[in-house]
């Protein structure tokens, strides 16, 4: 592990890398900070700059930057204007909103800077920890396997979806894998469901898909209803905090530190789910006293979830980066980032690539200083940002959308095709069908079906699944997670 | 019938035309040395064909109990939304892709970022103009001349 770290250091130190995961976090941090705009889109739109860098590493860095900025941008306009930019940072305008109504919105940024610096750095911590384990297990997993453990990711995608929304989910992720199979895969060398069209040949764009799934329906979301921007000049003074203030969240951040991020390693659960359990959690145990300032401007209240999505946002790299799975949207963006620049995440990663998998370890370490000692001095100048006037803003979000595909295929038909399916995404948004699953599982299909196809090669059919023990586990292990949500919503509603 | 069922009707069209691909037209053209292999093309799509037909009925017929949530925007006051403009910048956007080849990135982009400004309301031509060309000439630098990527600067009839 030292050795790796080493070669992580040198990589991430290089004079080029630091320079990329300085921008990245600054980027994150500018766009993060805009309601409506979450890391995925934020990702989806540097995709193609981080492409065009050529280096993997360098790449990975800089979007891992710019996930994590978003994260903290997004927290700063929860905080300034209880608008949260990313659904992660939600709970934190519970009591951050408050506080800045007090005039304590200097130290509401600070309590944040410093929960997200140290959530993301003990997260990054057990990543390093637990990312060689769940490596070495995984070498001794077979296509079987692989497959299996594809289709409970994907199932726990859809349990995480929240009540009622479970079949929609699952219909989403079919429908991701529907997408996937459209064009000529590596596997049959035939063109399948391409209606005889050319432009159809080589499937569809992920970036494309990634920029109509999440850019452009929150863009247009912002057009039909606009979120109140700053009109104060985002005027902020005192971001100090008491020793006594300090010692009050420190055990807090300790807890949901761990709490975030063994939540971001499980499948679909993510930055929202921790950040709101962070919270509940802290709410709960908290004397009864303290109990009642919830809500109202609690430092606890506000360090709890901040520390918690952080965490839980290094948590989600855990399968991305050792087993290939990515556990929510944005790490799903990665993968295909990845995939674009020939690396494939997977337990062989870090034997074959070290470079890449500790560079981007060690750079979460510095993404998070970077964040803290950077921005928060800069936070006073980062909120005028907010006070771009909508009707520059959205033209602006609408056209790095449309460039972000035209750069990704080179092609002016694939604008047409994000138009259409950026249509289709909100309508699918105002029914309220979870979009994330359907990028999941369009990103995961290709590999999913290799390993399904692998499996049927190997043992002449079906009978894999009941030959490899684990696969049948992990099989029972995604039913269960699909039937017991609808069957408990069936109960509780009867 | 509620929207989300609606899109379940489509989905499930989209699904038994997707599954009918699947079943009944792939496999004829498949060499016969293939015909042997325990998976064809059409054996993934044909799994998948299943369980989305059965997640979209599911959701049509609403046998998944839950209680209805309204996301950011209840689409069932559209009216009470700026949905004129939302519908404009789409339209807006379509046109740009028309265009972008064509006329060259230095018209369509400044025209779509001016039009759109305009659409949202703005009405302030000394700023909006320069910030356009400003934004347009640094992305189309930042594009050809950085990243590499070849990107048309002037209309067809100009030349380049």
């Amino acid at each position: 592990m030292l050795e790796g770290i080493l070669i992580g250091l040198q990589t991430a130190l290089s004079l080029q890398n630091l320079l990329v995961v300085i921008g990245g976090c600054l980027i994150g941090t500018f766009i993060g900070m805009l309601p409506g705009l979450g890391p995925m889109s934020i990702i989806a739109i540097m995709i193609p700059v981080a492409i065009s860098m050529g280096d993997p590493s360098a790449a990975l860095i800089l979007l891992a930057g710019v996930y994590y900025g978003a994260i903290f941008g997004g927290s700063t306009s929860s905080i300034l204007l209880n608008a949260p930019g990313v659904a992660g940072t939600v709970a934190s305008s519970f009591d951050g909103y408050p506080m800045a109504q007090q005039g304590k919105a200097g130290k509401a940024l600070t309590i944040a800077a410093i929960a997200s610096f140290a959530g993301g750095t003990i997260g990054a911590i057990l990543l390093m920890i637990f990312a060689p384990m769940l490596s070495s297990v995984a070498l001794l997993f077979h296509s079987a396997e692989y497959f299996a453990l594809m289709v409970v990711g994907l199932s726990a995608i859809a349990a995480f979806a929240g009540p009622g929304q479970v079949t929609k989910a699952v219909m989403m992720t079919v429908l991701g894998l529907i997408m996937a199979t459209v064009g000529e895969g590596a596997l049959f060398n035939m063109p399948r469901f391409t209606a005889g069209i050319m432009d159809l040949q080589s499937g569809f764009g992920f970036i494309t898909l990634a920029m109509a799934m999440f850019a452009l329906p929150e863009a247009v979301f912002l057009v039909l209803k606009p979120k109140n921007l700053g009109d104060d000049g985002g005027e902020i003074k005192d971001l100090r905090i008491t020793r006594a203030e300090a010692r009050a969240i420190a055990p807090v951040i300790g807890r949901q530190s761990l709490q975030g991020f063994f939540i971001g390693v499980l499948p679909g659960a993510g930055a929202t789910i921790a950040s709101f359990l962070g919270y509940a959690v802290e709410r709960n145990i908290a004397p009864k006293a303290e109990q009642e300032e919830f809500g109202k401007g609690s430092i606890k209240g506000l360090a709890a979830p901040e520390t918690a999505n952080n965490a839980a946002c290094t948590g989600s790299f855990v399968p991305l980066l050792t087993l290939g799975i990515p556990g929510s949207g944005t790490t799903a963006i990665l993968l295909g980032a990845l995939i674009a620049l020939n690396v494939t995440p997977g337990p062989r990663l870090m034997i074959d690539e070290p470079q890449i998998f500790w560079a981007v370890i060690m750079s979460m370490f510095i993404g998070n200083l970077v964040l803290l000692i950077l921005n928060l001095p800069l936070i006073p100048y980062i909120a005028k940002l907010l006070a771009i006037p909508r009707n520059y803003l959205i033209p602006f979000i609408l056209f790095f959308t449309l460039m972000g595909a035209y750069i990704g295929q080179n092609n002016a038909t694939e604008l047409l095709i994000l138009v259409g399916f950026g249509v289709c995404g909100i309508a699918l948004k105002f029914a309220n069908f979870p979009l994330p699953p359907l990028l999941i599982g369009f990103i995961l299909g290709g590999m999913m079906e290799d390993n399904f196809s692998r499996s049927m090669q190997l043992y002449g059919g079906v009978s894999f699944i009941l030959e490899r023990p684990m696969t049948l586990g992990l099989l029972v292990i995604a039913a269960g997670l699909i039937v017991l949500p609808i069957l408990t919503a069936r109960r509780s509603k009867l | 019938m509620a929207l989300d069922r609606w899109i379940a009707l489509v989905l499930l069209g989209i699904c038994i035309v997707y599954g009918y691909t699947a079943w009944f037209t792939m496999d004829g053209s498949l060499a016969p040395f293939m015909r042997r292999n325990p998976i064809w093309p059409s054996t993934f799509p044909k799994v998948l064909s299943i369980i989305g037909v059965v997640a979209s009925l599911v959701i049509l017929l609403g046998l998944e109990k839950g209680e209805e949530k309204i996301g950011d925007i209840d689409h069932r006051r559209l009216g009470d939304y700026f949905i004129g403009q939302a519908l404009f910048l789409l339209g807006l956007m379509v046109v740009y892709a028309l265009c972008l080849r064509p006329m060259g990135f230095v018209f369509s982009t400044s025209a779509f970022l001016i039009g759109g400004s305009f659409i949202l309301g703005e009405r302030k031509w000394h700023v909006m103009v320069p910030v356009a060309l400003i934004a347009t000439g640094a992305v189309w630098y930042l594009v050809q001349e950085v990243l590499g990527i070849f990107l048309r600067p002037l209309p067809f009839f100009m030349g380049v």
